[in-house]
């Protein structure tokens, strides 16, 4: 805004946002059913999916039961025979035209997955829903190069695989699932979760809007119970897991028993840790984005602040400014930088946490330039907290929510062997600018991705995966492929 | 009974360190015969002149009335870099061709099992830490300590039958080559199983395969190929840098126990791989709640070990391949010296750094 000379405005008004909705019109169905050998099917039972930001229902979607798993299982054996025959060029250019129709619309799938998961307009139309459409182009190109992939040895596919998805990515999560299975050769029955099921179900309008043959991909809807049927149907030849390591270890007992092959992407508590010799600005930028981006519902967040005791209160104070300036809100404004929580389950998850660590007695600092919005929607100040000790639950458990720890080492020996003091083993980050020292930490972290002077980077070509009781499998690259093949 | 010259560890190893030629010397491995004539005297030297009966490597029982009492070896686990019995004090009585008592050896039991545990764990980043090119030599030492202990091992083998004699000599060369194929392996695998990644962004990428970590190899409780699985278990996952744990059949357990004498003449740090001789149905269900063994390399499993091993490991998301290979498919290096036996023991990690200025 240009002001006039010898006029006044105040700084304040000057510096205010208007509210910048993202305003591309989305239908949405009353109800739907599931996606099942090419056809919608009827809604039967249904349950509501609900906007997080305003508590609203956007619609209905069909519970399913163990009768509709087992006739998605069928299809997609069915489908199988012919699919897996089918000449990889010519797999891939069905999985090309989905990328394709999957760009043509974009803008109407990130609208979707915001109000249907509360994750803000700016992350689903930057990162998630391109980064959907670069998966399955990335994999279009390996459907006819699977003989090159595999040094000495003759891949073959799995079968038909049953899919399991958390609510964190629908649809980038679906992509890292059906891309690759699909390109390898294989059919597909995939659940997504229940509170956010409608950018999945967009997504089957696209496989058959490009005539992806019937049965290759069936999703179905519902709960835990009908993931829980999905898992334990005799008809799959595979299971692919993201989510909870809690639900993921159930899954891997189940596929034990009948002895089939499973991917588990699981939970993390994953550290960054940041040298008194690294950029500190920097450093700030991919903390926020370590820990903030998708309100924190990441599965690879780095949860735990690892600082270098000499530049720990200027980190923090370079922290709190930067805070300062994050906007809580709407999530289809496309200024928000936080949005809404994805449900009331969740969120009371997240405030048990917050006052646990109040209780161990760690200091809490909740900072923004919005706070939150009143009324309506589940809504988390972006939260850091201080004096954490190595025992504190928070230093430990997954918060799955804009929530991080902040602790200090002193040498980089304290610092990886307190980073590798977890379970888990997903991700980790390093500031420094010294180059020895970052292959020398980064080689040392128990963790399959290692972020170095940057935080929460994804591409389809960069394989994605945990150590540990993060899970084992990778998705993405070429190593991601190995889970969907018979060696 | 006849008599039986006791032999023990140092007739392998004299005769492989002091009587085998200098490096320097060309052809060490060019075939086994040249080996053989080499070294005419080899038997003789620990053998009685008088003695008509080829040496026997592993000493059994003779009875008092023989010329001369033979000293029998203990059998033991190798724990740590040391030789231990079982804390359990138990042993198994090792038969012989006609039923008769051929040895004793330990039967390892869950606290055996968790030193061995503890052992791998601390000696694991070490031997991580070595070099690839240093982690091939010594593979390729453990292979040159074998064949030097080719007679005490098919002895172990056959246990006295010298009926088996040849398919044991063919066990054990098998076993010495798949060490070769994969002393090989250690600083090649990555390159096979890693890459650069090219991401769409300024950023250097790239995925590189690290040891998982303490790996658990239960061979197959098989009398007749008692050592070259449990070998072909081990290699892949050790060539990798992760420490190991292997548990060895039960019904011959002499075998195991002569490895662990070969591990340990191999330069393989104390501690890196570790040998059990005891019941799969004792330890099985141990050994898949364990949380600090990362994953397990297990053929010829039964169902219900199977079972036992995958349920229970899904507790600590345990990596674990269970094999089901015949006799013969022991012996395909085809199958089992390929980098796809060393990927279930590597985790693939991705790095990324932005690149610009």
């Amino acid at each position: 805004m240009t002001t006039a000379p010898g006029t006044t405005t105040p700084a304040a008004t000057a510096w205010d946002y208007a509210p910048a909705p993202e305003r591309v019109p989305v239908t949405i169905a009353d109800s739907y059913g599931h996606f099942i050998d090419g056809a919608f099917t009827p809604a039967g039972k249904t349950m509501p999916t609900l906007n997080p930001a305003t508590e609203e229902t956007l619609s209905d979607v069909t519970v399913g039961s163990e009768a509709d798993v087992d006739r998605a299982v069928q299809a997609a054996r069915k489908a199988l025979p012919a699919w897996s025959a089918l000449p990889g060029a010519e797999r891939g250019k069905y999985l090309y035209r989905i990328a394709r129709r999957i760009q043509e619309r974009a803008r109407e799938l990130a609208v979707l997955e915001t109000m249907d998961g509360g994750k803000p307009i700016k992350e689903s139309r930057d990162v998630d829903v391109p980064i959907v459409a670069h998966h399955f182009f990335y994999h279009a190109g390996w459907a006819d190069k699977l003989k090159y992939a595999f040094a000495g040895a003759t891949p073959s596919p799995v079968g038909v695989c049953g899919q399991i998805i958390p609510w964190n990515f629908p649809l980038l999560m679906a992509a890292w699932k059906i891309a690759p299975a699909l390109a390898c050769g294989n059919t597909v029955v995939i659940k997504p979760a229940e509170t956010t099921p409608l950018s999945l179900l967009r997504l089957a309008e696209i496989f058959e809007e490009v005539g992806l043959p019937k049965g290759v991909v069936n999703v179905i809807t519902g709960d835990r119970d009908t993931g829980g049927a999905l898992a334990q149907h005799p008809g799959l030849d595979k299971i692919a897991f993201t989510g909870s390591t809690a639900v993921g270890k159930k899954l891997a007992k189940v596929a034990a028993e009948r002895n089939i092959p499973i991917t588990l992407e699981l939970g993390g508590k994953s550290p960054n840790i940041v040298f008194e010799d690294g950029a500190i600005d920097q450093a700030i930028e991919g903390v926020v984005r370590g820990i903030y981006f998708n309100q924190g519902h990441v599965c690879c967040a780095g949860s735990r602040l690892f600082v270098q005791e000499s530049i720990h209160d200027e980190v923090v104070r370079r922290l709190t400014h930067r805070m300062k300036s994050l906007r809580v809100g709407d999530p289809l404004d496309k200024n928000t930088d936080v949005g809404a929580i994805n449900s009331r389950e969740q969120l009371d998850r997240i405030e048990a946490y917050l006052g646990t660590a109040d209780s161990e007695g760690a200091q809490r600092h909740a900072c923004s330039s919005t706070g939150t919005p009143g009324g309506k929607g589940y809504w988390c100040e972006p939260t850091f907290f201080t004096g954490v000790q190595e025992a504190h639950t928070l230093a430990r458990e997954e918060v799955f929510g804009p929530v991080l720890a902040v602790m200090t080492f002193r040498t980089p020996e304290e610092a990886l062997m307190r980073a590798n003091n977890t379970p888990y083993g997903l991700s980790a980050g390093v500031w420094t600018d010294k180059g020895a020292k970052i292959f020398s930490v980064a080689t040392k972290l128990k963790a399959g991705v290692v972020w170095c002077n940057t935080f929460n980077n994804f591409d389809p070509a960069a394989p994605f995966g945990g150590y540990r009781e993060s899970g084992f499998g990778r998705e993405g690259g070429v190593q991601g492929l190995r889970a969907y093949v018979k060696l | 009974m006849k008599l039986r010259v006791a032999g023990n560890s140092r007739v392998g190893c004299s005769r492989s360190v002091s009587a085998r030629p200098k490096y320097s010397q060309p052809a060490c491995h060019p075939s086994r015969e040249p080996l053989k004539q080499r070294f005419p005297a080899t038997r003789r030297c620990t053998a009685p002149r008088s003695a008509p009966d080829p040496p026997r490597f592993v000493a059994a029982y003779t009875d008092g009335m023989s010329e001369r009492i033979s000293v029998t070896k203990t059998h033991k686990l190798y724990i740590n870099g040391a030789f231990p019995r079982s804390e359990s004090g138990r042993s198994i009585d090792v038969q012989g061709p006609k039923g008769e008592t051929f040895a004793h050896a330990c039967l390892a039991s869950r606290k055996d099992l968790r030193e061995a545990v503890k052992g791998a764990g601390a000696a694991q980043p070490g031997w991580a830490g070595r070099t690839a090119y240093n982690r091939g030599q010594i593979l390729y030492r453990i292979a040159e300590m074998l064949e030097g202990k080719r007679l005490e091992m098919v002895e172990a083998i056959t246990l006295g039958d010298d009926k088996k004699k040849k398919n044991a000599e063919r066990e054990v060369e098998a076993s010495v080559d798949r060490l070769v194929r994969f002393a090989g392996w250690t600083d090649k695998y990555t390159q096979v199983l890693g890459n650069s990644n090219p991401v769409a962004g300024p950023f250097y990428t790239f995925t590189i395969p690290e040891p998982t970590g303490v790996v658990v190899c239960v061979a197959p409780d098989d009398r007749a190929l008692p050592l070259l699985p449990l070998v072909s278990l081990i290699a892949p996952a050790l060539c990798a840098g992760n420490a190991i744990v292997g548990v060895g059949s039960v019904t011959n357990p002499l075998p195991t126990s002569v490895l662990g004498e070969v591990m340990h003449t191999s330069d393989v740090p104390g501690g890196v791989v570790n040998l059990l001789t005891g019941s799969l149905d004792e330890l099985v269900p141990w050994i898949s709640e364990h949380r600090a063994i990362e994953a397990v390399h297990a053929g010829g499993l039964s169902e219900e070990h199977a079972m036992a091993l995958r349920s229970g490991a899904s507790e600590n998301v345990k990596r674990v391949r269970t094999r089901d290979i015949d006799h013969e498919g022991w012996f395909d290096d085809e199958t089992c010296a390929s980098p796809w036996w060393i990927e279930p023991f590597v985790e693939m990690k991705t790095i990324w750094h932005p690149s610009g200025v």
